[in-house]
């Protein structure tokens, strides 16, 4: 039994965060918050040259193979970075839903594109009642033609094609097709942009079997616990440095046991929520019984936990913390967003209680 | 990352397995209500049949008659002996934490002398560290031991010793040097707690009983042969028996957790809360799966130390938020419990109408006593705020 990471995984570890340190420092995610689309097409193309874009996905759809353990470790270097742009909703989201369900000739005209980096995507899921109970969406196709509306769709801006989970199907649209009509929505998070995506008729191709969804979705939720879990990092090492050369009363702010001991409480939570997504990225990839306990318990910890970070950190740095010139904020919001996104604290612990409260009351009536 | 078993691993834990099947008393529960003073020769009984089998202390070194047994293996070893819910062995100390230190620190007679009986429960152990007026500040420690001929003469007063009603030795940090600075002038010594002018007196504590003691020592005489470790370095051989209070006594107590969650989720099926079961309320629901998710990160939280410590032989980072995590952790547990119960959360074991004999409201007020004892959150936070994240020290 072994829980940490391999020499490989090292390096890619190690190689990612270079990439992004490089690639997309704070002045790059500062300057493609401010455009429309957070999107950077050069910074794509290095991306893909990397591999990232097909990180996980068979090597016949042009993907690198790599497993879950390496896809949590990237999206925490992303997360670190505060990558901008659709990175998340492309590869992890819909390059994971488009894997686990479409057909092979779905996967070639894709997934194949996704991992060459030619294209992106977008998965839509909520509606107007803002559920991530997969069971509510209220979207559906007849004769093939898709009606309605979805909210709070990511990246769908800069899309090529857009997976649409509809009752009881899934469904894949080009975004040039007739009837889609995409409107931004402003929202916390700078550097994810939100979208409404509504269709008129729009000609849809049915994804294979649904089946597969929740499982795609679950790596999904894991990688973004893992995104939180590099934010929180983040801020955790800017406040500690803060901390050690902000003086007052002629010392570093640091020595005061007030400040210390919320520097504690952060790097408990960052650590409890790395060892929680590591797990998560772990018991998906061996298929493990409790791989779906084990998501929720991810992200149900790293969402709570990355707002406590946040407050922490930005308590810490006192009036700074409070600029727009800090960072802190670009990171506190997107933990926000990350926060509900796939269901917030709360709704997972109401799924961990489903599944180990109501489990136990089945045993107890079988026995 | 992998957490399967290892072959080595599962063999470890198969034998194990076996061994438990064929020797696990089965009359644990009518002992373990009983008060310790009467149950402790079943203990030592126990003890005695772990030796005999080679599992009375599988991390230490064969020649010392353990299994050289790794982090991991001690961790399935707690794992497993709270699976079959087996008794405590006697000599808890003495196996857990001092045998360890004298292994370490012992010369060859001393270990000859000491670590058969320890392991064989003959001679139980306990621990002289704390003082009235040395708890976090350990080391403003003022017992004093001056050195008379052949012989430490040691006067001062202890506090917070377990098991010292019933400890045949005692490891007392005393100070034999005043003149140098507080961590330097400080010694071990191992006493016989039969020696004249030692005065046990049991402290009771929060929840009636008194699992502690006070021990008083006057002009108590100490034979120079007893001292482990180099005299005035008794800081370091301290720090060592420290370091030996946490490591895989943890993945024993993720197991005691774990029992107790799935015990408050088959209640959650049978407490009403206004008319229907405890399990169909929302806030219930949410504070037990608060509780189910955190009991299984302490257990992440654990492997992942003892991954890093098998890797670098150094405890890493990770491993000191264990503490503060399972210490508040089991406070919040006790909350959900007395809020899940309702008015029998307060009930105790003598009350006939109690839950699980009384368990709840012992569990509530011991829990107090999980973020004091073994370092305070405060000094956890302390040493994660200095030693790991590098910040300037705050005392």
């Amino acid at each position: 039994m072994q829980f940490g990471l391999s020499d490989s995984q090292r390096l890619l570890q190690d190689s990612a965060r270079k990439f992004f340190a490089a690639e997309c420092p704070m002045t790059q995610v500062r300057r493609l918050m401010e455009t429309d689309t957070a999107y950077d097409p050069a910074l794509w193309s290095k991306m893909a040259e990397q591999g990232f874009t097909g990180i996980i996905f068979p090597e016949e759809y042009d993907g690198a193979g790599l497993g879950t353990v390496e896809l949590i470790l990237l999206m925490e270097e992303a997360g670190r970075a505060l990558l901008p742009g659709p990175f998340f909703s492309t590869v992890v989201l819909a390059g994971g839903v488009l894997n686990a369900i479409g057909t092979a000739e779905q996967k070639k005209k894709y997934l194949a594109p996704i991992c060459r980096g030619e294209r992106r995507s977008t998965v839509a899921i909520l509606e107007s009642s803002a559920s991530w109970d997969l069971a509510s969406a209220q979207i559906s196709a007849v004769n093939g033609k898709l009606n309605g509306e979805k909210l709070f769709v990511p990246d769908a801006a800069v899309a090529d094609s857009i997976i649409v989970v509809a009752r009881n199907d899934v469904f894949a649209v080009d975004a040039d097709a007739p009837g889609i009509h995409i409107e931004p929505m402003s929202a916390m998070d700078l550097t994810r942009k939100l979208y409404s995506v509504r269709f008129e008729n729009t000609p849809a191709e049915k994804l294979d079997d649904p089946a597969g969804l929740q499982k795609a979705l679950d790596v999904a939720t894991a990688a973004l616990a893992a995104e939180l879990v590099g934010g929180m990092q983040h801020t955790l090492d800017i406040t500690v440095e803060y901390a050690k050369t902000r003086k007052q009363f002629g010392k570093p702010i640091g020595i005061f046991q007030a400040v210390q001991h919320q520097c504690a409480d952060m790097y408990l939570e960052t650590e409890s929520s790395r060892s929680a997504a590591y797990y998560a990225a772990w018991t998906l990839e061996e298929n493990a019984p409790d791989a779906a306990l084990a998501v929720s318990i991810a992200k149900m910890y790293a969402s709570d936990a990355s707002r406590a970070v946040g407050n922490r950190g930005i308590q810490i740095h006192g009036g700074m913390g409070f600029t727009w010139e800090n960072d802190l904020h670009l990171y506190y919001r997107r933990a926000k967003a990350s926060e509900t996104m796939f269901g917030d604290a709360a709704f997972h612990r109401e799924r961990i209680a489903r599944l180990a409260i109501d489990s136990a009351a089945r045993t107890a009536k079988s026995a | 990352m992998d957490l399967n078993l290892t072959a080595e691993e599962s063999q470890f834990r198969d034998e194990l397995r076996a061994w438990l099947a064929a020797n696990l008393p089965k009359d644990w529960n009518d002992w373990r209500e009983k008060p310790i003073e009467v149950s402790f020769p079943y203990l030592r009984a126990w003890q005695q049949k772990l030796h005999e089998g080679g599992w009375a202390a599988v991390s230490w070194p064969k020649e010392y008659g353990g299994r050289s047994a790794s982090l991991m293996q001690q961790a399935i070893f707690w794992e497993e002996m709270a699976r079959v819910d087996a008794p405590p062995p006697a000599n808890t100390l003495g196996l857990g934490i001092i045998g360890p230190t004298i292994i370490a620190h012992g010369t060859e007679a001393q270990k000859k002398r000491y670590i058969p009986k320890i392991l064989s429960a003959e001679e139980i152990w306990c621990q002289g560290f704390s003082e009235p007026n040395a708890g976090s500040d350990l080391a403003g420690l003022q017992t004093e031991a001056r050195l008379d001929g052949g012989n430490y003469i040691v006067n001062g007063q202890k506090v917070w010793t377990s098991f010292g009603w019933v400890g045949d030795w005692c490891e007392v940090v005393v100070r034999t040097d005043p003149s140098v600075a507080k961590h330097k002038g400080l010694t071990v010594l191992l006493v016989d707690m039969k020696s004249p002018g030692v005065d046990v007196r049991p402290l009771r504590q929060m929840t009636g009983e008194s699992e502690f003691s006070e021990i008083f020592f006057r002009d108590v005489r100490v034979p120079a042969e007893n001292v482990l470790g180099r005299v005035n370095d008794g800081w370091n051989v301290a720090i060592s028996t420290l370091m030996h209070e946490r490591g895989a006594f943890g993945a024993r107590l993720h197991v005691l957790f774990k029992r107790n969650i799935d015990r408050l989720i088959e209640l959650s099926h049978t407490t009403h809360h206004d008319g229907s079961p405890a399990a169909k309320d929302p806030l219930i629901r949410q504070k037990l799966a608060q509780c189910y998710a955190e009991i299984e990160i302490m257990r992440l939280n654990q492997l992942r130390a003892f991954s890093r410590m098998a890797a670098t032989g150094v405890p890493g980072p990770e491993g000191s938020i264990l503490k503060i995590f399972w210490s508040e952790l089991n406070q919040r547990l006790q909350q959900t419990a007395q809020e899940l119960l309702g008015s029998y959360g307060q009930l105790l074991g003598a009350d006939p109408h109690s839950i699980d004999h009384g368990i709840w409201s012992y569990g509530y007020l011991r829990s107090r006593g999980n973020t004091i004892e073994a370092g305070t959150s405060e000094i956890q936070r302390n040493i994660i705020g200095h030693f790991v994240l590098g910040l300037p020290r705050s005392y």
